[in-house]
């Protein structure tokens, strides 16, 4: 039995290819460096509120890190099964902030039960022509037919959106990380995994480091109405930073260093969009954050709602020129 | 292990997150009272209780629901290890609560949902007299009100299969019956008590 888990843990091990290693190391020496930073800050008790909540910010994304590299290792089932829960979780979080009612039951059944595992078994299988229209085309037709025949008319084109909305936002948009797996690339065979930790690293960094440039040298509200911590300051210090470091990245990417700026640049600009959009969807909720799962960080989608912007767009311009 | 399978399933799906907003989970005794719109109840409150006081807790459940066999007898036995008390009354003599004042006596805790039944609606009907019979007859037993917020929406009233929605369990503080205060005084307050924390 441990003779067997030990030859498989070296067989995954040797399987990675070398730039996944560079990679780890790096991140787990920058989360090193960021803890090491949040203990000196909260040393003796110091620093209140804020401090504790980047420390717990800091814990967080040691696990997101570790069980992200531990699905890496294993493949590519294991990284669709993460982001299919992901999408599961976070879908959780935007319908029970959603106002719905008795009538919605079979909708949402559907959507959980239904939508959520067809989708990412079509990101496994591959059968892209099926994955790019099944929410958008058959999805949007049968859900409010179905709505329709439990017969509650009440705000019925309200409710129907907000699913729908919900569905699109946090199933397809979000499936579009993981579906970078079945491009192929001509001589970046096998090596799906680092495009899709490329697009994670540039969006999740660009957050924090809008979070921090923001903290540090924020002056202008960007949109105050909206966002109370987004400053025109964050982004363009926090931008540019994440966009030096999608460049700098081209070695584990198809594209040479200039391509990779440019298409961090573009991810930033869709994750920033997509964090506006969703706190502004937020807020007409009548909520701060999604949930309460990440410590925090508030839910899921609080963390994902970049990924759902840039995610869609990535893919589907690396699939345009690169394919 | 069918109690910590069911503990498991039911974070992964519903959250079954807690909040003490009136009181803190403690070690004494204590009677969670709250309001009852659907079968997962039941199973979000006491996944959402620590794992040292849910071993001591245990809901009360109708016999001519849970008291049978299959998957329902098997979550309710093995895994929430339910007292069963009898709705339809078959014996005019026999006390309905008699089960009840013996886990007490016992020194387990109680998940009571005092409606008797469940509602489809948000907030709670009118509480049955059972409640108060318990708090006159074990004094030193707690009663805590308890929120459930989204089971209902989760797995309504008449549905089979349940919608994943966050469920959360709101804590409430204890509340007694005061000294001279008659039995629909006290139960109406402790409905108020359980509206409070919706």
């Amino acid at each position: 039995m441990s003779e067997s888990l030990v030859s498989f843990v070296t067989g995954l091990v040797e399987g990675a290819p070398a730039q996944f290693w560079w990679l780890l190391g790096g991140l787990f020496g920058l989360l090193a460096l960021a803890s090491a930073i949040g203990a000196f800050l909260g040393r003796g008790g110091r620093g209140g509120a804020t401090v504790a909540n980047l420390n717990a910010r800091i814990r967080a994304w040691w696990w997101m890190v570790v069980v992200l590299c531990a699905c890496f290792l294993v493949g590519p089932l294991a990284t669709i099964a993460v982001f299919a829960l992901t999408s599961f979780l976070a879908l959780r979080e935007f319908v029970t902030l959603t106002p719905t009612r008795r009538g919605d039951h079979a909708v949402l059944l559907l959507c959980f039960w239904v939508a959520v595992p067809l989708q990412y078994w079509l990101v496994y299988d591959g059968w892209y022509g099926l994955f790019a229209i099944a929410i958008p085309v058959y999805g949007f037709l049968l859900l409010p037919a179905v709505s329709a025949l439990s017969g509650d008319t009440g705000q019925f084109l309200e409710r129907n959106t907000k699913i729908q909305w919900g569905l699109m936002l946090t199933v397809y948009c979000i499936s579009h990380a993981p579906a970078l797996l079945m491009l192929q690339i001509p001589g970046f065979e096998g090596r799906g995994l680092l495009l899709l930790l490329f697009l994670l690293i540039v969006v999740q960094l660009s957050d924090v480091l809008q979070y921090v440039f923001g903290k540090l040298f924020g002056r202008h509200l960007l949109a105050p109405k909206v966002s109370p911590s987004k400053t025109v300051e964050g982004l363009v210090g926090g931008g540019l930073a994440a966009t030096g470091v999608g460049a700098a990245l081209w070695w584990i990417t198809p594209f040479t260093p200039l391509q990779a700026g440019a298409l961090a640049a573009l991810i930033v600009l869709c994750g920033f969009l997509g964090g506006l959009a969703l706190s502004a969807v937020k807020r007409s909720l009548g909520a701060k954050d999604w949930g309460v799962m990440i410590e925090g960080h508030g839910g899921m989608l609080d963390r994902m709602d970049s990924v759902c912007f840039a995610a869609p767009v990535f893919f589907h311009i690396v699939r345009y020129f690169f394919t | 292990m069918i109690a910590r399978l069911l503990v498991g399933l039911v974070r992964l799906l519903f959250g079954a997150y807690p909040r003490w907003l009136g009181s803190a989970p403690g070690p004494g005794q204590r009677i969670y009272f709250a309001n009852h719109g659907s079968h997962l109840d039941t199973l979000t409150l006491w996944a959402a209780l620590p794992p040292a006081l849910r071993r001591r807790t245990r809901p009360v459940a109708a016999r001519d629901y849970w008291g049978g066999g299959g998957l329902k007898g098997l979550i309710a036995g093995r895994g929430l290890n339910v007292v069963l008390i009898d709705r339809q009354r078959s014996d005019a003599e026999a006390d309905p609560l008699a089960p009840l004042h013996a886990a007490l006596a016992a020194g387990d805790s109680l998940i009571l949902f005092p409606e008797g039944t469940r509602r489809d609606e948000a907030l709670p009907g009118p509480f049955k007299a059972g409640l108060y019979h318990l708090a006159q007859r074990h004094p030193q037993v707690e009663l805590v009100p308890v929120f459930l917020d989204n089971a209902r929406r989760s797995l309504p009233k008449g549905s089979l299969l349940p919608v994943p929605f966050i469920c959360t369990a709101r804590f409430g503080a204890a509340i007694a019956p005061a000294p001279g205060e008659d039995k629909d005084a006290f139960l109406e307050r402790a409905r108020a008590a359980v509206v409070a924390l919706a």
